[in-house]
């Protein structure tokens, strides 16, 4: 078995994500998700709200302003992947239990 | 299937709301008992993963289309408490950086997505743990199962909650089969992409996966 270090897992991870979010994500399917296509076929779709941070920046996974395509959802995604990586590695990181033992 | 503002009443959306907070305050209690300075990392880039993958919408149907949910994956490589709270805050910076799934929607969004798919994968991946022979490969097959079923069980989460407190007056029983059939197919995705996932991080290191006992590994490698 190949077993890797500990940096090089996480480097992989980090720039999988990057580049599924930055640039694999323009090839999306951009059909409404189940849901969506449900509340539509059944009726219910009418009853949704414009969401309250439609006219953000970043909504709907584009980066306002950016008129290419293919950068704006890139761009937009790899802002996601930081954000992501920001909050949840500080998050787990603050409730991991601390080790018992210091020179571990 | 992230609840867009409007499809469920206040009430019903306060209630759901209340309960997932439960749900992450037991979650945060759970991780911190699980969670080592080994697994910790693991558990912040899986949420990073997961978002990522969530951006990649495929298609499952005429005009449908689905994306991974994640929370089977989540709870193969870091547990079910740390996997609800990955979910949570993918959830929470979808909702308030992306505008996707509403803002009142969100204790809905999450009790589907970050609770009830990551528990319901849970009982079935160790219901399956328990009677598959113990090796890799099957650890990926119970993956892919759990994983397939975590999607219509979500699935069924919102239908409960259209029951309770839609602001429409469409039949249970039609958005239930509407619901449950797309979210079959939908699942599959979310099978594949699981256990292909798993099997890369089984393969790269076994040693981090919560799924895979390492006195296992100990014992294959002997016999």
């Amino acid at each position: 078995m190949m077993k890797i270090s500990n940096r090089k897992f996480f480097a992989s991870a980090i720039l999988i994500s990057a580049i599924l979010a930055g640039g694999v994500s323009f090839y999306a399917s951009s059909s409404p998700d189940g849901l969506e296509k449900v509340a539509e076929d059944v009726g219910f779709i009418e009853t949704a709200k414009d969401h309250s941070f439609g006219d953000f920046t970043l909504a709907d996974y584009g980066f306002k302003g950016l008129e290419n395509a293919r950068l704006s959802v890139g761009f937009a995604g790899l802002i996601g992947v930081a954000a992501t990586a920001l909050i949840a590695l500080g998050l787990f990181r603050f409730i991991q239990k601390k080790s018992p033992n210091k020179n571990q | 299937m992230h609840i867009p503002d409007g499809f469920i009443d206040i009430p019903t959306s306060a209630a759901f709301a209340a309960a997932s907070a439960v749900a992450v305050a037991g979650a945060v209690k759970g991780a911190r008992k699980q969670l080592s300075e080994q697994s910790a990392p693991l558990a912040g880039l899986t949420a990073v993963f997961i978002f990522a993958v969530q951006m990649l919408n495929f298609p499952v149907a005429a005009g449908t289309s689905g994306h991974l949910i994640g929370a089977a994956l989540a709870m193969v490589l870091v547990g079910p408490y740390a996997a609800t709270l990955a979910l949570v805050v993918v959830l929470i910076i979808q909702a308030f950086l992306f505008a996707d799934g509403g803002l009142t929607a969100l204790g809905l969004s999450i009790f589907n997505m970050a609770v009830i798919s990551v528990w319901v994968s849970f009982i079935v991946f160790m219901i399956l743990k328990k009677i598959l022979p113990r090796t890799k490969s099957w650890l990926v097959v119970a993956s892919f199962i759990a994983a397939l079923i975590s999607v219509p069980a979500a699935a069924i989460g919102f239908v409960i909650q259209y029951a309770i407190g839609a602001n429409a007056t469409f039949s249970v029983g039609t958005v239930l089969n509407a619901m449950v059939g797309t979210h079959i197919l939908i699942g599959i995705g979310e099978a594949i992409i699981t256990a292909l996932t798993v099997s890369a991080v089984l393969a790269s290191r076994s040693d981090l996966v919560f799924g895979w006992d390492r006195k296992n590994s100990q014992l294959e490698i002997r016999s």
